[in-house]
């Protein structure tokens, strides 16, 4: 039941780090070079390959590149709207880098993230005037973190001491966290007053606070705080290193003495955790509720970022902007120009598989040069 | 709960059932193939749902649903060629390109079908449920657990076929030896590779046969996203039975029992959510997972790409 080293998310990032013993001119023009193996040239061909699939369908592929780059970065308001789609992305972002540096594979983070977007959606608005403004929101926070994080206790529980696959479980998990959400604001925190099935709405005045004069959430800084501790987590301290040996090898982490159930215990909750809290800076930022069936899906797509980023929080806030910029000019490509959103997930796609081809590129390069 | 055991609820569960099972027993079977060969197919959901798409669209333009059929077969091999190309030939990782082909045909076929039948059928609610030949005559609404589709029959015989081949036959040795010792079986004159690429593309086939059963008996009709998890479904199958063809099948008529309930429940009038009873067969996996996951074998060299001469 135990999984190969070589399906460990983790081991995709281990090579990067071998590559860098030569002479410093040698490895300034090869960082190069494998910039542009891995991370431009995939992008570029993944652009090309779904282009080819939208002239299939008879859109001019130009025409709607142009029109996304123009609706989400060359206009004010779609500017803001990227920037405020960022929120969400960062902190699920936050949740994916801690589970596959610590090599395990949370694929539930949309029934995590949308549980979390629930329960403070739930909550929050009957907190008002309860509760101080800033305590609302952070009462919000701290209980969508914990349900998203009890929405992973299961699959943490069989990964940890039975050894359960947890790409499976945490897979079936978020199916039914994706019902449950739905269940719930039809049944449990259905708002009494309206007609379609939805949550009370938190007022505009008690969301997150919008930045200086534009219409961006403040949830974007939180976002960004959040990716850069968890990088700096990750990356220099040293539970982080004990959550990277774990990753690496766990039976070699199980004889250098860390208890590796505990740490897989703590990875799934820190990682469903900030999956939770990814659902309420959408709900406590921009939505104000949960509408019945409501599902934007995000959790799996954003999956090629951190790929592509290479599990690095600079990369990925980076990648983050272009994506929410792209999703943004896409919902509004699916209004005017008639080609549906589900396009973004073709686009994703390619990507996922472009990437995949840049870093077989990469190493056969490397292998050749050793 | 007295009223819930009217005939109607109980002939709508067992013909959902198995209407139900049989692409997850489908779906099962091939994941099965390439589990034992040391593929870890995520994707299998993708090759279904295109295995649905391309069933549905040629039983709707020829007319016939065994061409409807092939063409499902078709779609589930082209998504797994994909597959076997990059993660058997290439070695990438079998998880990440998983993933990226189920998204991909998902968006794919969701677009591929809104520009097809936005032309067709000028207004966007578009019916569907067609009137194919052979289809609206089919046995589906029969309650008993006879005259049904012959493609039911064949999974059947599948199964045994499949069980008598992973026991009995040189494949079948050679399709453990490449899951579970891939070097020894290169040292014995094995070809690894080969054998993974042909397991995935029985996956592909199997899934895209589950997706084409699914769309053209299941529903009639192919929505977007239709297959909603049936091929992970069918990846916790083949986790489970540990090998064995039969293990799938009663695998699969249990969850296909828990899916039926969907239906079932509606006929006999309740009033539960249907988000609730949709939850069914997930919370069975997940219990059949916490109650027997531990017991669940799964080849020593799955996920794992072959490469000669690494260690």
């Amino acid at each position: 039941m135990t999984m190969q080293q070589d399906t460990n998310p983790s081991s995709v990032d281990t090579e990067a780090a071998a590559s860098g013993a030569a002479s410093a001119t040698a490895t300034e023009r090869s960082a190069f070079q494998r910039f542009l193996t891995v991370t431009v040239g995939p992008i570029v061909a993944a652009f090309l390959l779904s282009a080819i699939i939208l002239m299939l369908v008879g859109v001019n592929p130009l025409t709607y590149y142009g029109y996304i780059l123009d609706r989400s970065l060359f206009s004010s308001l779609g500017l803001e709207q990227t920037a405020t789609r960022m929120a969400p992305l960062l902190f699920l972002v936050a949740s994916l880098i801690i589970a596959f540096r610590a090599g395990i594979w949370n694929l539930g983070t949309d029934g995590q993230f949308l549980l979390g977007a629930v329960i403070a959606a739930a909550t929050a608005p009957l907190l008002v005037g309860v509760l101080p403004g800033w305590a609302v929101l952070l009462v919000g926070f701290l209980l969508a973190a914990l349900v998203g994080a009890i929405w992973s206790i299961i699959p943490a529980l069989l990964k940890a001491y039975q050894g359960v696959n947890e790409i499976i479980t945490t897979l079936m998990m978020s199916f039914l966290g994706v019902l449950l959400a739905s269940t719930l604001v039809k049944l449990a925190f259905r708002d009494p007053t309206t007609t379609v099935p939805q949550t009370r709405t938190l007022p505009v005045a008690d969301r997150l606070p919008r930045l200086f004069e534009t219409s961006i959430s403040s949830g974007l800084v939180w976002g960004l705080i959040a990716v850069i501790l968890v990088h700096l987590m990750m990356t220099r301290t040293s539970f982080g290193l004990r959550l990277r040996m774990v990753g690496a090898n766990p039976a070699a982490a199980t004889h250098a003495g860390l208890s590796v159930p505990l740490l897989t215990m703590a990875t799934f909750g820190l990682s469903a955790g900030f999956a939770g809290l990814a659902g309420a800076s959408e709900i406590l930022g921009v939505a104000g509720n949960v509408r019945a069936n409501w599902n934007p899906a995000y959790g799996l797509m954003v999956i090629p970022l951190v790929f592509l980023a290479r599990f690095h929080g600079v990369g990925a806030i980076v990648l983050v902007f272009f994506y929410s910029a792209l999703m943004i000019g896409s919902e509004s490509a699916a209004r005017r120009l008639g080609v549906p959103q589900n396009f973004t997930l073709v686009l994703v796609a390619s990507l996922l598989i472009c990437l995949g081809l840049g870093e077989y590129i990469d190493q056969h390069k490397r292998k050749k040069e050793r | 709960m007295g009223g819930l055991l009217t005939e109607a609820f109980l002939s709508s569960l067992f013909t959902g059932a198995i209407v139900a099972a049989i692409p997850m027993l489908l779906a099962g079977l091939g994941e099965q193939m390439s589990e034992k060969a040391g593929v870890l197919n995520i994707g299998i959901e993708g090759m279904m749902l295109m295995g649905a798409y391309m069933g549905f669209l040629v039983a709707f333009k020829t007319e016939s649903l065994w061409l409807g059929f092939l063409g499902g077969i078709l779609g589930g091999v082209l998504v797994a060629i994909v597959m076997a190309v990059l993660c058997v030939r290439l070695g990438l990782n079998q998880i990440v390109i998983g993933i990226g082909l189920t998204l991909g045909v998902e968006g794919l076929t969701a677009l591929l079908h809104h520009f097809q039948f936005s032309r067709t059928y000028p207004r966007l609610p578009a019916p569907e449920r067609l009137n194919i030949p052979g289809l609206t005559d089919l046995p589906v609404i029969g309650p008993s657990l006879f005259g049904r589709h012959l493609i039911v029959y064949l999974a059947l015989i599948a199964v045994a076929v499949l069980a008598y081949l992973y026991r009995r036959t040189n494949l079948g040795m050679t399709l453990r030896a490449a899951g579970e010792r891939p070097a020894a079986l290169d040292v014995a004159g094995g070809n690894v590779l080969g054998i993974r690429v042909f397991a995935t593309l029985f996956t592909g086939g199997m899934a895209g046969l589950g997706g084409a059963y699914l769309a053209n008996i299941g529903a009639g009709l192919f929505i977007p996203f239709m297959t909603g998890g049936a091929g992970f479904i069918g990846i916790v199958l083949a986790m489970l039975a540990r090998g064995r063809p039969l293990w799938v099948l009663i695998g699969s008529l249990i969850f296909g029992a828990a899916l039926s309930m969907t239906t079932a429940l509606q006929v006999a009038g309740s009033n539960i959510p249907t988000d609730v009873i949709q939850m069914l067969p997930f919370a069975a996996v997940m219990l059949v997972l916490v109650l027997f996951g531990r017991r669940a074998k799964l080849p020593s060299a799955l996920g794992a790409a072959y490469e000669r001469g690494a260690r």
